[in-house]
């Protein structure tokens, strides 16, 4: 079944035939999968093997219809049915046991398969929410979302279709062989001789068919890489008149794909026309040796011991024949579907295997009573005060944040931060100013601990932060990044996510407090306006302000601000910036901007250039020093 | 639909032919193989006669190759003729999108076209592939079936008769059981899709508020519901192979037992009634005429499937670009004047999903009728001048210029470039003198040398370098160790968003337009470099007319035309000096730019 339309579109890219070998431990990992269902694959083991045998019989009955009973009815004078009638009766009989059988497989493996799948793509989907960010750096989005879709997708169908296809195929071919064998050992051996050829010219197939696959594959997503290209850069393509020459280079790639796609699609269509008729000539080879034997009285060898070759015995070797050279071609497909599957398996399980994010921290976030004298005892209700649990010892949350002498980098030996130190006392605003890539975004990456420092010491109101639980640390600090990502769901859900059990009053109320609430009234259906493909509706500013509303409901001690304002017009960004100032206030906040309008108030400005902190103080004292915060707020450099 | 898409197979007819020819071929040489082969045995090995086993032998052997040659012959012609109809296709669609006017454009959104481009032709391929083979073999392969079974022997074949339509109906019940959940689960799977894609994106997101387990959730309610109607789905289809089975062993039942009689009553003859031979080939034949019916019904899935997509392609090569070259265009632009006439302007649809448009802010109507988005306008602007445009989101600035290249045209009123009206240009020529750097602007992959000559093919390497200078592009590319040679990755991902929009200028600046339009293209470089490529500009550029979008009153302050935008219309016109007394919203806007000036002395923000 096709999935339709892919996400993106290199999401279609399908696997190629591939020659290569089965991966054996890949194999033995997706067995472990079917085990909790073993009774039910014991079954179907069973029921597998009943309807293969069935269509076996239902070849060797032949045989039997015309040795046994036409042949000597055809001597009698007044012929009596009731020996046919019964073998009629008991072939029936086989023949819905097969049925039953077949339909009570192919409903357990569909069943079994989509379970497994349930299985597979809920652990995948758990385990990477616990991956750390520098997983999703070292990838693109298509990449990991094919695990979600193709990988899968080659799962399903090899669990559901390929497995039991081949074993049934492979049940057929070994009862097939052992009637061959009962009837004639010697057209068996023809048989053998014939298939070996068949394999032989069949692989040299595939294995063409398969370079062809690859090249196809290329072509397309080559072809499609310039379409998506050119099709987003379409306005710029018409404002340069450049259509022409678009169209030439597509018209190139196309003709390209072209070639490959039928290259590849021929070997693959001629194998089935070449099996099946080669079969043919195995039947007539049979028909010519077995004939030659019948008629020369050759002595047969078979296991049922039978002298001659009988007419009834080739008729039934010839249907035998052709039902063990069909299931060939079969295998052979089916084989490449489950070292397609295999891949995609071992691409699931490279995921799965991926190490999360590590955690040693014991110290939880709590919300706490403060008494008057300032002794804090833990409750469970939200107080507005905050305390880290440290085993029995209460710490209250205040916000302090000090980073000393820190290093770091994203890789080995390639250091973006060199040697930082940054104080932050609870209730500052600080604030990071810097070029791209001067290591501002870092710095919060690490309080966050996405990342973990290399050397020096952060501290959270005196604890380490890597002692601090990551999820309690996270939920203390409040971040809004100037990407803004909304879920889909509504405007009231999209708040909430800050804190779930927030209530429509308390979404509202957070809404009101950063200056959202207003045009959130004015959408269609106000809070209950449902935001789809991550807000597009909506303009960057308003889908910031409910970014930072999502920030606000939470109500953390600490902010973090990345460029929450750099990609709005200076218009509305007096009202976004209201709304932060409110929700600014009382707390510990890092803000990075290269507006320097945006950070003048801040207590402390951190002027950062290539991993370093090359000034710091207010912006009185920094506009004194006339270093290079003057020359930035003056204009004279360029910040990017 | 079908008619629309069928001259596309153009030069590749011939293929689209030969393939149905060959199959039917193929067909009828297959279904008269049994028929040989009940010789075979009656009269071969029946009769014990080695010679007509050798004859009937030959004679398979000859049939079967040519079967062979016919089958092989159709599995080359046939993705000859798909992939050659599915190249024209896309040639035919890409050249199609290549000349929509920009409202064509907003209709269908660019990810919506690049599906379109992509899967939605592979699979009109694969179908194209499937009809001309499979769907041509199917119903012949069941009529030649029949018709070789009837003329073995009526009675016999009346067994197909009854059995064919139990399994036509079994057929048609499953599917049209199955096919709904199918349509459900595929858009469930762009649920779960668009779960994963939004935790990628919003990965930092999750994490900042340890929302790991919500989503998690989230997602698990939506893996369960493709679980379950996947599951509900498959075991209706799981009764395919058992009615198949059912119907294959009833009729291989029937026609032993009446065959069986019928060979016995006639003594084995056929003139009588039935051979043993004959049987067997009735027996092959049941395989054929079932397995054909099932064929046609699989086929007929998966056209509805094609269906979906063959009309998503013809809705591209319908779509009519209303901006088309005039009858007797002007080929020659007089110079750099820019006239609005009482301009009004609306699109034809709500720009609500383009966030990269002014218009962004709109709140998503469905179905309203489009508001005007510029009206009345009234604009002279002289050949040379500089103009800016001030205004806030949603005011239309980038409505309004996108007219003057015929990006767009006006729903009422006229613009004219150098006094004639743009629509009676050649569109070539007329976007050729007006060069325009857009809001959302993007870069090839490709070298920057290669990105910058997009804007003049054969542009020596002097004009490029001394167009980077203008825009002050060239400071960082000399930097870069490759220098123009410096490879731009898709989407100019590898330079900054100062770097991009000043190669971006540079690139319109080779055109040597008469008239230079800049949307916001500067918003990302610092207020010193943006003063340096005004400046630069007012050098270079004496005669070519500069129309200036901008947030920030300093890179407008000294033009010569000033325009503030409100809502669609022109709320204030002239200098800075006229405009602080005449205009309210360009006060504001000053002021709210200029508060830091109330304690320092000097510039603005530095963005």
């Amino acid at each position: 079944m096709s999935r339709g339309p892919m996400p993106g579109p290199r999401g279609g890219g399908r696997q190629m035939y591939s020659g290569a070998k089965l991966d054996t431990a890949t194999a033995a990992r997706v067995l472990t999968y079917l085990k909790p269902y073993r009774i039910r694959m014991i079954f179907v083991v069973i029921c597998i093997l009943v309807s293969s045998l069935a269509s076996v019989a239902s070849s060797l009955f032949m045989r039997g219809l015309i040795d046994d009973y036409i042949a000597p009815l055809l001597l009698e004078a007044s012929p009596v049915y009731t020996g046919l009638l019964q073998a009629i009766t008991t072939m029936a009989c086989i023949f819905a046991a097969g049925i039953f059988s077949s339909y009570f497989y192919n409903r357990t493996m569909a069943v079994v398969a989509q379970n497994i799948l349930k299985d597979v793509r809920d652990q995948m989907f758990e385990h990477m929410q616990t991956l750390p960010v520098s997983y999703f750096d070292q990838r693109t989005h298509g990449e990991v979302m094919s695990h979600y879709t193709n990988d899968t997708d080659t799962l399903r169908q090899m669990i559901s279709q390929s497995l039991p296809n081949l074993f049934s195929s492979v049940i057929s071919m070994a009862a097939v062989f052992v009637s061959m064998i009962h009837l004639s050992i010697w057209l068996t051996l023809v048989t053998l001789a014939f298939t070996g050829l068949v394999l032989i010219i069949m692989k040299k197939l595939a294995g063409k068919s398969s370079t062809y696959f690859v090249k196809q594959q290329e072509s397309l997503a080559d072809i499609n890489g310039y379409i998506e290209e050119m099709i987003n850069g379409l306005k710029v393509v018409k404002v340069f008149c450049h259509e022409e020459k678009a169209q030439e280079n597509f018209d190139e790639k196309n003709e390209s794909l072209r070639d490959s796609w039928t290259r590849a699609n021929i070997l693959a269509n001629i194998i089935m026309p070449l099996m099946g008729n080669l079969g043919y000539v195995l039947y007539v080879v049979i028909a010519i040796v077995g004939g030659f034997m019948g008629i020369a009285g050759v002595p047969n060898l078979s296991v049922m011991g039978e002298p001659t070759v009988t007419l009834g015995t080739i008729a039934s070797f010839l249907i035998l024949s052709r039902n063990f050279i069909n299931p060939i071609t079969q295998v052979s497909q089916q084989l490449n579907s489950v070292i397609m599957a295999m891949a995609g398996a071992s691409r699931i399980f490279k995921l799965l295997d991926e190490p999360g994010e590590e955690d040693h921290g014991t110290v939880t976030l709590v919300n706490a009573h403060k008494a008057e004298d300032g002794t804090l005892t833990e409750c469970k209700e939200h107080t507005g005060t905050w305390a880290w649990k440290d085993g029995e010892e209460l710490v209250e949350v205040r916000g302090k944040i000090n980073l000393t002498e820190v290093d770091f980098g994203y890789v080995d030996d390639v250091m973006v931060l060199h040697d930082i130190t940054v104080y932050a006392e609870p209730g500052q605003k600080v604030a990071l100013v810097g070029a791209t890539g001067a290591g501002k975004t870092t710095i919060t990456n690490l309080i966050n601990r996405f990342y973990d420092i290399d050397d020096g010491k952060i501290l959270y109101d005196g604890i380490e932060i890597n002692r601090i639980r990551k999820e309690d640390l996270r939920r203390s600090l409040g971040v809004v990044l100037q990407d803004v990502n909304l879920f889909t769901g509504t405007v009231m859900e999209n708040i909430r996510y800050g804190k779930l059990d927030a209530t429509d009053e308390e979404c509202i109320a957070a809404a009101k407090l950063v200056n959202a609430d207003g045009f959130i009234r004015m959408l269609p259906k106000g809070y209950n306006t449902i935001l789809e493909g991550d807000g597009s509706g909506l303009s960057q500013g308003q889908r910031q302000l409910i970014s930072i509303a999502r920030a606000a409901v939470a109500d953390p001690p600490v902010m973090i601000l990345d460029e929450a304002t750099s990609s709005i017009d200076t218009r509305t960004e007096s009202i976004v910036q209201r709304g932060m100032d409110n929700l600014m206030h009382g707390r510990t906040v890092f803000v990075i901007a290269h507006r320097l309008s945006t950070v003048q108030n801040s207590d402390v400005i951190m002027v950062m250039e290539n991993g370093r902190i090359i000034e710091r103080g207010d912006h009185n004292r920094l506009i004194e020093e006339k270093g290079k915060y003057y020359q930035l707020y003056m204009g004279a450099f360029e910040l990017e | 639909m079908i008619k629309k898409l069928a001259k596309y197979v153009g030069k590749y007819k011939k293929y689209a032919i030969m393939t149905p020819i060959q199959v039917i071929l193929e067909t009828f040489l297959e279904i008269s193989i049994p028929l040989i082969m009940a010789d075979l045995i009656d009269k071969g090995i029946d009769a014990g006669d080695m010679g007509v086993i050798t004859k009937y032998g030959s004679i398979l052997l000859f049939v079967a190759f040519l079967a062979m040659l016919f089958g092989v012959g159709a599995g080359r012609t046939a993705p000859m003729g798909s992939a050659g109809f599915a190249k024209n296709l896309r040639e035919a669609m890409f050249s199609k999108v290549q000349g929509y006017s920009f409202t064509s454009i907003d209709k269908f959104s660019t990810g919506s076209i690049v599906t379109r481009l992509t899967t939605d032709v592979t699979n009109v391929q694969q179908a194209f592939q499937m009809i001309t083979r499979i769907a041509i073999r199917a119903p012949f392969m069941l009529i030649f079936a029949l018709g070789a079974a009837f003329t073995i022997n009526a009675k016999l074949a009346l067994v197909f008769v009854t059995v064919l339509p139990v399994l036509g109906i079994g057929i048609f019940l499953i599917m049209s059981r199955v096919h709904p959940i199918f349509e459900k689960v595929f858009r469930t799977y762009d649920r779960l899709n668009n779960v994963v894609q939004e935790n990628l994106y919003g990965m930092r997101v999750v994490k900042s508020f340890n929302r790991q387990d919500y989503e998690t959730e989230k997602f698990t309610d939506i893996s369960g519901s493709i679980y379950k109607d996947f599951s509900k789905a498959e075991k209706t289809m799981a009764f395919m192979g058992p009615i198949m089975q059912f119907s294959m062993y009833t009729c291989v039942l029937l026609i032993a037992w009446f065959g069986a009689r019928m060979i016995v009553a006639s003594g084995n003859n056929e003139l009588l009634g039935l051979t043993t031979g004959q049987l067997m080939s009735m027996i092959t034949y049941t395989t054929q005429i079932l397995m054909s019916l099932m064929m046609i019904s699989m086929i007929f899935m998966m056209m509805i499937m094609a269906r979906a997509s063959a009309r998503r392609i013809v809705e591209i090569l319908d779509e009519e670009s209303e901006i088309q070259n005039p009858a007797e265009p002007v080929f020659e632009v007089a110079d750099g004047s820019v006239d609005f006439e009482n301009v009004s302007f609306r699109y034809a649809r709500e720009l609500d999903d383009d966030p990269d448009d002014e218009d962004g802010d709109n709140a998503p109507e469905t179905e309203a009728p489009t508001k005007k988005v510029l009206k009345n306008i009234n604009i002279h602007i002289k050949s040379g001048q500089t103009v800016g445009i001030l205004g806030g989101t949603g005011s239309s600035k980038s409505s309004l210029v996108q007219l003057i290249p015929r990006l767009y045209d006006v729903t009422e009123g006229c613009v004219k470039v150098g006094g004639v009206d743009v629509r009676d240009y050649d569109i070539e020529t007329l976007r050729n003198q007006v060069a325009m750097v857009l809001q959302k602007n993007v870069l090839f992959s490709g070298t920057i040398k290669e990105n910058l000559r997009w804007g003049n093919e054969h542009a020596t390497d002097e004009e490029i370098r001394h167009a980077c200078h203008v825009a002050c592009a060239d400071e960082f590319i000399d930097k870069f160790e490759d220098g123009y040679d410096t490879y731009i990755e898709q989407g100019g991902a590898n330079v900054s968003g100062g770097q991009k929009q000043r190669l971006c200028i540079a690139r319109a600046l080779l055109k040597k337009p008469k008239i230079l339009i800049l949307d916001d293209s500067t918003s990302a470089v610092d207020m010193k470099t943006d003063a340096i490529i005004r400046q630069a500009f007012a050098e270079e550029m004496a005669d070519t007319t500069k129309i200036i979008i901008a947030q920030r009153i300093a890179s407008v302050q000294d033009s010569d035309l000033i325009i503030v935008l409100d809502d669609g219309k022109i709320e204030g016109m002239g200098t800075h000096d006229e405009l602080m007394v005449s205009s309210k919203i360009y006060r504001e806007v000053y002021d709210s730019q200029n508060k830091v000036t109330e304690d320092e002395k000097g510039g603005a923000d530095n963005e």
